[in-house]
């Protein structure tokens, strides 16, 4: 999107560079955050002014939406300590604003997938379609990790790394290659998905050599559709996508893990 | 299958007002995936985005439509800006960020010695007459970097990038300024550049890629695209300013199928 460089004189200079680590910057010795009260909330909105809280507001949408280019999670803790700062007694509120924003404006949820470390991200409420004649520039990679979903999905939910290995040399995409269109394929699956969450990468527990298991992510729970999945694997083999029971019937009865959690403060 | 959105047709007729449907949202995020697109990419994407919600699609208001978008976007210091490409004349949609605060300037995707090597770049665009720089010029120029030296092979990447990421044009090893950049950067080039930014004395938008009147006491600039408008057809070209002698080669009119046929 937009957010980029800024080219002010001095300031652009002397600012320190950010480098961003995977889920920005982790620094566990942050300040500890404590869920302002309601009263608290009330007594420091009216110190400011609408302008103020309209600004700050406006600079935490634009740092989900620096973070949600790359589809990287946000912490509240580096939320707070980089763009909230001295405005966190009103934190729910300007977080009430911005998911209001991303919903209005920009047709995004805010969601929070993580209740413990407070982690937020970015899904789309509009419907993915086809025929979109502004294609945008990630396609190519969402269509290889809806094949590695739709494998996970159709084996039951978890799939050893091998097996997803193999089917995509079937697709001429060789992991132990470099690829011209996805580069280093095995980086970006178990690293760039991953740290996106729509893919979960983990140890089988008691395996030698080590050996590893791939999951749907956070991510992919939320913003893919099962259906979708098995429209595409009925087209696929020419059948019935109800022939799938087992499948159809998680696709058609949304498990509560999967509900979108509509939160947007805590 | 074309239901009017209510919406559109309640309330002020300040474009503020209007509440903005899935069509303009559908448009703003495949605004967001790409940064810029032409009029005519623009048109097609906003016939689909009505399709896909059922929203009546006036086509020949899409501006409006754009505006409904970019009142919504001012609180966020965004907007959609229209410009004209230097390049084949032709307007372009970008989508802005007008915001300076700390948070766009730690989204930086670029080192502070990588933005020094930019300004420079600027700098040497703005120097010359026609809007563009040479590789060797720029290559030479990161040598006196205040921050952080860069190597020739850094420089070279850097200037890769910038034109993977749309800030500049490359061709045959001359630099230019991108249409996105320039629609983007526009406020901030005229007020860093007042006395070097010139404009074109045809259409008097900001003027970089251009032609230029060598007449000494003239020196007017014009835009490719409108050197090729403004003479078509004229015998003998002469200078719209001074009346002197046009001496430069005419570009051709660069017309799009489709827009031929409106």
């Amino acid at each position: 999107m937009t957010q980029r460089k800024r080219l002010s004189q001095g300031k652009a200079a002397s600012a320190p560079r950010r480098s961003e680590t995977l889920m920005g910057e982790e620094e566990d010795d942050d300040i500890p955050f404590t869920q302002p009260s309601t009263s608290q909330v009330q007594k420091g909105l009216e110190k400011l002014t609408p302008a103020q809280v309209d600004q700050k507001t406006a600079e935490v949408v634009q740092y989900f939406l620096m973070k949600d280019q790359k589809k990287i999670p946000v912490r509240r803790a580096d939320l707070v300590k980089h763009v909230v700062k001295e405005y966190r007694n009103i934190y729910p509120e300007i977080m009430k604003r911005t998911a209001r924003t991303f919903e209005q404006v920009f047709g995004l949820k805010l969601v929070e997938i993580d209740f413990k470390n407070h982690v937020y991200i970015l899904i789309n409420k509009l419907e993915t379609l086809e025929g979109a004649p502004v294609r945008s520039p990630s396609n190519p990679k969402m269509g290889l990790l809806f094949v590695i979903l739709s494998v996970i999905f159709m084996k039951g939910g978890a799939v050893k790394e091998t097996l997803v290995w193999n089917t995509l040399k079937k697709l001429r995409v060789d992991p132990g290659e470099k690829h011209e269109e996805f580069g280093d394929v095995k980086r970006l699956v178990t690293d760039e998905f991953v740290r996106q969450r729509y893919l979960e990468y983990v140890r089988i527990p008691h395996t030698e050599p080590l050996e590893h298991e791939f999951r749907w992510g956070q991510r992919a729970e939320l913003e893919v559709s099962k259906i979708k999945i098995l429209e595409f694997m009925g087209e696929l083999h020419d059948r019935d996508p109800q022939s799938w029971s087992q499948q159809y019937k998680e696709a058609t009865t949304p498990s509560s893990s999967s509900q979108p959690s509509t939160s947007s403060q805590r | 299958m074309t239901t009017p959105t209510l919406a559109g047709y309640i309330g002020p007729s300040r474009a503020m007002s209007r509440p903005m449907g899935d069509s303009h949202r559908r448009f703003l995020q495949a605004m967001m995936a790409k940064g810029i697109i032409n009029e005519q990419e623009a048109r097609a994407l906003h016939r689909h985005c009505c399709d896909a919600h059922n929203a009546h699609c006036a086509p020949d208001r899409l501006d409006e439509f754009i505006d409904v978008i970019s009142s919504h976007l001012q609180p966020m210091f965004m907007q959609i800006r229209k410009g004209m490409s230097e390049e084949d004349g032709l307007p372009y949609y970008a989508l802005v960020n007008m915001a300076e605060t700390d948070v766009t300037r730690m989204s930086s995707d670029y080192a502070d010695n990588e933005l020094e090597l930019f300004r420079k770049t600027m700098d040497l665009i703005l120097g010359s007459e026609t809007g563009s720089v040479s590789s060797t010029d720029i290559l030479n120029s990161a040598d006196s970097l205040q921050t952080k030296k860069l190597k020739k092979s850094e420089t070279e990447h850097l200037l890769s990038r910038l034109v993977m990421d749309k800030w500049l044009n490359e061709k045959r090893g001359e630099y230019t300024l991108s249409t996105r950049c320039i629609i983007e950067m526009e406020p901030y080039i005229r007020t860093m550049y007042q006395d070097q930014v010139k404009l074109c004395h045809i259409c008097h938008n900001i003027v970089f890629q251009c032609q230029i009147c060598e007449n000494p006491t003239c020196g007017i600039k014009i835009h490719n695209p409108c050197v090729a408008r403004y003479f078509k057809g004229r015998a003998e070209p002469r200078c719209p300013a001074c009346d002197d002698f046009w001496p430069h080669e005419i570009p051709e009119v660069r017309r799009l199928q489709s827009q031929s046929r409106r």
